[in-house]
Formats: structure tokens, C-alpha cells, sequence
């Protein structure tokens, strides 16, 4: 039962991962990315990372699509301005990612050999947070500060060429 | 939890390659962004597939701060591809390539 969950998450996956690069308008892409999302969510909760899970559709199909999402609607791009490359630059582009996945199996086809240890639930929140703010609590505090430079940036990148256009 | 570890690095292979393809196929800067959002998730799956296997919650929270980074890069990429927008009127990568003001 598993097994055809994991089976079918997967094919939703890929299938709508190839309809993000292959589909002519960029706003069904990106939709097509937040079914990917989904689908990479359920694969979460098979692994027994809840949390994850939760953070991550709320993170990535909240977030960081509905920014991708405003910024083409703000652009106004459809199909008409969308540029094409020519064919030749795109069986290249195939050719490459398909010799990048050969290399990636068979650098990672030896990685089963791995030993477990004693089974807990290491994806809930009382065992993850312990875990983050004990041993990971500076590069917690870094990436606070890393959110701050981003968001100082973006301000900044607006008011320079706000300035420039008067 | 009785699926292989091969499956999931399998599909972590797939989704980040169809991420590179994406990168390379399209000249849309904000798909290209978007495959780049598809290849950091590849990275993520196999992360919390290892953990779960291994028991081990650090790459769960190494997760996080994936995360965490992946929603800094949006917002910065995404604020200077609509400034470049507003001077060119295009978002091709080909007319995007020289980082003048």
C-alpha cells in the first residue's frame, strides 16, 4: 500500500515537473510547480517527517509561489511574450540533463548500504526543535540575519531605481 | 517505512535533472528560477529520505535552513528580475546578460 503511494506521489512529481519546463505559458508552469510541491509534501509524510511536511507546503506552496505567481501577473507574461530558444540549443539541453541523471545514478547507486539505528520519531517538532536550537542554534541566528540582508536588499533594489527613474 | 532508499535517490536523480533541463531549455528567467526551486527540492527529498532512513534528524534540519535561503533567493532574484523588467521590458536571459546599470 506503500509502495503504490509512493508509486503514484512520484509520477505526480515527475509528471508535473516536466510540464513546468515543457509548458508554453509561465503561469501554468508555476502552477504545475505547486502540484510538484504537493506532491514532494506527501512523499514527506511518507517519510515520517510531519513537520517537514507542513512547513513546507506552507513555506513553498504558500510563499514562495505566491511570489512567483504576483511577479508574472505583475509583468503581465503569457504565451505571446514568451521567448523561444532554437532546437538545436534545446537537444542539447536534453542531451545534458539526461547525462547529468546517468552520472547522478550511477554516482549514488552504492549509497543503499546504509546502517539504521534504533527507530524514534525524529520528524515531530519536540525532537527536531531540541535538535535545532541545542546543536544547530548559530546557524539559526545566521540565518536570521541572512532573512534581514534579504529583505534590506530588496528594499534597496527598489529605491535605487525608484531614485534613478525621477 | 519499507520503500528502498534506491527509489527515493532515484527520484531525487529524475526531479534534479528535470530541473537542470530546465535551466538550460527555457530562456524565461523566472521559470528558470523556478527549475532552480525544483533542483533545491530534489536535494531536500533526499536529505529527509537519508534522515528517516538513518534515524538521524540533522539532515531535517539541515532542511530548514534550505529553506530558509531558498526564500531569501526568490525574494532578492524576483525583486531584481522586476527592476531588470522595468528597464528592458523583457525577462529573456539571452537580453539579460550583461549586469549594467
Amino acid at each position: 500500500m506503500t509502495l503504490y503511494l509512493f508509486y503514484f506521489l512520484s509520477f505526480v512529481a515527475i509528471f508535473s515537473a516536466l510540464l513546468v519546463v515543457f509548458s508554453k505559458n509561465p503561469v501554468y508552469s508555476v502552477l504545475y510547480l505547486i502540484i510538484t510541491f504537493f506532491a514532494i509534501a506527501g512523499h514527506y509524510v511518507l517519510l515520517d517527517a510531519q513537520f517537514l511536511a507542513a512547513v513546507h507546503v506552507i513555506v513553498y506552496a504558500g510563499a514562495i509561489m505566491v511570489l512567483f505567481l504576483y511577479v508574472i501577473m505583475l509583468l503581465n507574461l503569457n504565451t505571446d511574450s514568451e521567448p523561444h530558444k532554437s532546437n538545436l540549443v534545446k537537444i542539447t539541453a536534453v542531451v545534458c540533463a539526461g547525462l547529468m541523471m546517468v552520472v547522478l545514478v550511477g554516482t549514488l547507486r552504492g549509497a543503499s548500504q546504509v546502517a539504521p539505528l534504533e527507530a524514534q520519531n525524529i520528524g515531530l517538532v519536540k525532537n527536531l526543535g531540541k535538535v535545532l536550537f541545542t546543536e544547530f542554534l548559530l546557524p539559526f541566528e545566521i540565518s536570521s540575519i541572512l532573512l534581514l540582508a534579504a529583505m534590506v536588499g530588496v528594499v534597496m533594489v527598489g529605491k535605487l531605481d525608484h531614485k534613478n527613474n525621477n | 517505512m519499507n520503500i528502498p532508499i534506491e527509489y527515493y535517490i532515484w527520484l531525487s536523480a529524475v526531479l534534479f535533472s528535470i530541473g537542470v533541463l530546465g535551466v538550460l531549455y527555457r530562456r524565461n528567467a523566472i521559470i528558470i528560477f523556478a527549475c532552480i526551486e525544483l533542483m533545491l527540492n530534489a536535494v531536500n527529498l533526499l536529505m529527509v529520505a537519508f534522515s528517516s532512513k538513518l534515524h538521524d534528524a540533522n539532515g531535517q534540519v539541515f532542511v530548514f535552513f534550505i529553506m530558509a535561503v531558498a526564500a531569501a533567493e526568490v525574494a532578492v532574484g524576483l525583486a531584481i528580475l522586476v527592476m531588470m523588467y522595468r528597464k528592458t521590458k523583457s525577462v529573456d536571459i539571452d537580453i539579460l546578460n550583461r549586469l549594467k546599470g
